[in-house]
């Protein structure tokens, strides 16, 4: 495959990918935390709102969120600081409004993996938990978030992998990611094919290597397989 | 910020011609994605070997890669070669909306096939023994067995993948096509009321996915009525002719 010197513009782009996908899964977990906690709450309002989040979001295309959250974005934040009597211009950039489209949609799904997670922990693991004396919070994080997180990992996984995938949608806002980078290439060698298919094998790479690390945390998460791999 | 109403609906109209495509896109790529994706999941669920290989590395690099790049390789990709040019092909694949369809089928298909191959694999061993035991050739039992079984096991999650190829189908907007986002994208750069325009696209498509939720919820219904079946007992005095000793218990 010649790439005729573009190869390195390939590269940087992978590696802005690489670093929209993570911010996005951080910014992505943490709203997935929190709408697993709103749908499991005893207020009606929190239910209400998360149920509201996650069928929205759930429905309506992801290139759609990320066009609005780009050219609408703006609009938006501005009008929300007016609230906190703030009246500057504010800029919304690609990679923001990548985040930001890329972790809500994450968050969406992440929601329901996570509240079936939470479920399967049994009642019993919290009321031992303040039987010996912990707050709310320290059970949630020192007793409950750890076993979650093992039953989280499939499904997460999994979500991690449409994500990746996703981020080549932010390229059609202007992010120099990988999918931007091969249509620079392509376009100024007039060799669409070459560009669009080494973008795809670097894809694959990464989707491989997330596989992989998604398969050993599974693995080191689990006690039982866990001492299998110490032993062997 | 302001908020104008009067746009939206001065607009609706045309949205609503591009929804028409959307539709269309994903009518036709269910269709061609879907008889793909019978007979790869057949050969990947099959005994021998080689055969389950052969469609491994299509789905392994349709589900690995982004649905974007696959439709620029094959809007932009089919053009850098001259055969493709010159063969019977082109007039088909200079058109945008053929690219799309077949992009999305080839996708869909990749992801059905994997959905109906864990189907065909969750059929009790015992159904198929049975039709061995009647003396049913191998076409017949894939034809009256496995696949009507298989269809009715993966319907949920194939009413999923449809709602996920409703959502992707807004990339069809990349490759100059006016579908629902890309209406909304064209009469954006007219106006330029991003917020209205793109809030009003994304209802037309909660409700189409509504709607596509609602039908998968009924042909579910349908299909796996055996899951749904309640017994009701008949009255006491009935003619005892109309009994029926096996039901009424």
């Amino acid at each position: 495959m010649d790439l005729q010197g573009f190869g390195h513009l390939l590269i940087s782009g992978s590696w802005i990918t690489v670093q929209l996908a993570l911010t996005s899964l951080v910014f992505g977990l943490i709203f997935g935390l929190l709408g697993a906690a709103a749908k499991l709450s005893q207020s009606r309002l929190a239910r209400g709102l998360a149920t509201g989040y996650t069928t929205i979001v759930r429905g309506i295309p992801e290139l759609l969120l990320v066009l609005t959250l780009y050219f609408g974005g703006a609009q938006l934040l501005m009008w929300a600081a007016s609230w906190f009597g703030y009246d500057e211009y504010i800029e919304v950039g690609p990679f923001a409004a990548g985040v930001a489209a890329l972790s809500i949609a994450f968050g969406a799904y992440a929601t329901e993996v996570f509240r079936m997670a939470l479920m399967e922990i049994p009642r019993g693991q919290w009321e031992s938990a303040y039987a010996a004396g912990m707050g709310r919070g320290q059970t949630f994080f020192r007793i409950i978030l750890p076993q979650v997180w093992r039953l989280a990992l499939p499904g997460l996984g999994n979500l991690f992998q449409v994500l990746l995938k996703d981020t080549a949608l932010v390229s059609v806002v202007g992010l120099n990611e990988l999918m931007r980078q091969a249509s620079v290439g392509a376009a100024s060698t007039k060799e669409p094919f070459t560009f669009y298919m080494a973008a795809a094998l670097l894809y694959l790479g990464l989707t491989v290597i997330a596989t992989g690390i998604t398969m050993y945390l599974e693995r080191a998460s689990n006690p039982t397989t866990r001492s299998r791999r110490v032993r062997a | 910020m302001t908020w104008e109403w009067g746009i939206i609906w001065q607009y609706l109209p045309k949205l609503l011609d591009g929804a028409w495509l959307t539709l269309e896109l994903i009518f036709f790529s269910g269709l061609i994605g879907f008889l793909l994706a019978v007979p790869i999941a057949l050969m990947r669920a099959a005994h021998n070997p080689w055969l389950r290989a052969l469609p491994f590395g299509y789905i392994f690099f349709f589900r690995g890669t982004p649905l974007l790049v696959q439709i620029f390789l094959i809007y932009y990709g089919a053009s850098q070669f001259e055969f493709i040019k010159e063969s019977f092909l082109w007039p088909v694949l200079k058109q945008p909306y053929w690219c799309a369809i077949i992009a999305f089928s080839l996708n869909t298909a990749a992801y059905s096939a994997e959905l109906f191959r864990g189907a065909i694999q969750a059929i009790p061993k015992g159904e198929l023994e049975v039709a061995n035991a009647l003396g049913m050739s191998r076409p017949l039992i894939i034809r009256r067995i496995v696949l009507p079984r298989a269809f009715g096991i993966a319907l949920p999650a194939y009413g999923n993948e449809l709602l996920l190829m409703l959502k992707s189908s807004a990339l069809a907007s990349t490759i100059t096509l006016l579908d629902l986002t890309g209406m909304a994208r064209t009469i954006i750069a007219r106006t330029y009321t991003p917020l209205e325009m793109f809030f009003a696209a994304g209802m037309v498509y909660l409700a189409i996915a509504a709607l596509m939720i609602g039908a998968f919820r009924f042909l579910e219904y349908r299909l796996n009525r055996y899951q749904y079946y309640k017994h009701t007992a008949l009255p006491k005095n009935i003619d005892p002719q109309l009994r029926d000793e096996h039901l009424d218990t």
